[in-house]
């Protein structure tokens, strides 16, 4: 009887632990059209949550994960304490993380960058930015930048994880 | 009382399971809980809009600003999202006036489908009203791959 309970609950904890990785729903990583890999960045002026003006050709040089989210979209959420701990691996070998938030307003901005205790820089982006990214119709989307200031890879729909630290080992490389 | 010692690990793994699932079943609470006959797919909105025949729906994008400034279905209306209660009260004042058979198709394509906090909430909102005619176009992954890079019409801007 008991050897059943014990197979019982490790047959509904594997369920659960199934639709824990299931749950940032589809397609994770899929490659996107629009802005093509090996293409210049677009550079952008946007201002931070403090009001400053972030350069986005200012950091050329790194290695830049662009990250395009927002307070209410549910795999951005999940997402970013992942970035976070991505940001202070990596940080030394120069790795810059920036948070591009498409939210109507940066007040809410604020709180979720205090409570999720963010450690990149956000900046308030807007239509004008999506278009120059070749549309930003839905999120996540983040795109891998090198140091040369190219676009190496484009992640539309929540990304996994494990790959994305690889890509991003690969650049810091320069390999 | 204390567990035998092989049990704790396999209690461990069920609490942690379990969680998952629940949190799993959190997150997917929303759109995936609107039945299917209240659904419409892209293609067959398409149809209807292109028909000489058809009724038009009064469409009305119930997610993000920025995104529908950037595409959004040629004739509908942004009105603000419904996950707020803002949104909400946008959207009953939107549609207070009109015959509760209006043909009406709410959409938002701002993240997968399973994730989307502001679909159901609209079609709830509209559900209490009263209104029989409602549609909710099902966008699986986001606006951008399942209208805008099927060709579909776009329109841009407020």
């Amino acid at each position: 009887m008991k050897k059943r309970i014990l197979h019982g609950l490790a047959l509904i904890a594997i369920a659960g632990l199934y639709f824990t990785t299931r749950h940032h729903g589809a397609p994770a990583g899929t490659r996107g059209k629009g802005i093509a890999e090996q293409s210049l960045a677009p550079d952008f002026s946007l201002p931070d949550l403090t009001g400053q003006k972030l350069d986005l050709s200012s950091y050329r040089g790194k290695v830049v994960l662009l990250d395009f989210w927002a307070t209410w979209c549910d795999p951005c959420r999940h997402e970013i304490p992942h970035f976070v701990e991505l940001q202070n691996k990596y940080a030394d070998q120069g790795l810059q993380i920036i948070g591009v938030s498409m939210d109507d307003e940066a007040e809410p901005v604020r709180d979720f960058y205090q409570r999720f205790r963010m450690n990149y820089p956000v900046v308030m982006g807007n239509a004008k930015t999506g278009e120059l990214y070749g549309g930003v119709f839905g999120l996540p989307i983040a795109f891998l930048i090198g140091r040369d200031g190219r676009i190496t890879a484009k992640h539309i729909g929540a990304t996994d994880i494990s790959s994305l630290d690889r890509e991003i080992n690969t650049q810091l490389r320069g390999q | 009382m204390s567990l035998p010692i092989k049990v704790r690990p396999i209690l461990l793994v069920f609490i942690f399971g379990t969680a998952g699932a629940l949190t799993s079943l959190g997150f997917a609470y929303q759109a995936s809980l609107i039945a299917a006959s209240r659904l419409i797919n892209p293609s067959e909105l398409v149809r209807i809009l292109q028909s000489a025949k058809s009724e038009k729906p009064l469409m009305i994008q119930v997610g993000s600003h920025v995104l529908y400034t950037q595409a959004h279905i040629p004739g509908s209306e942004y009105i603000g999202p419904a996950s707020s209660e803002s949104g909400l009260q946008s959207l009953r004042k939107r549609v207070q006036s009109l015959p509760r058979n209006k043909f009406i198709v709410l959409y938002c394509g701002c993240c997968p489908w399973t994730h989307c906090p502001n679909v159901k909430p609209a079609d709830d909102a509209l559900d209490a009203m009263g209104f029989t005619n409602v549609k909710i176009l099902y966008i699986a992954n986001n606006f951008g791959a399942d209208w805008v890079e099927k060709g579909y019409p776009v329109g841009k801007g407020d």
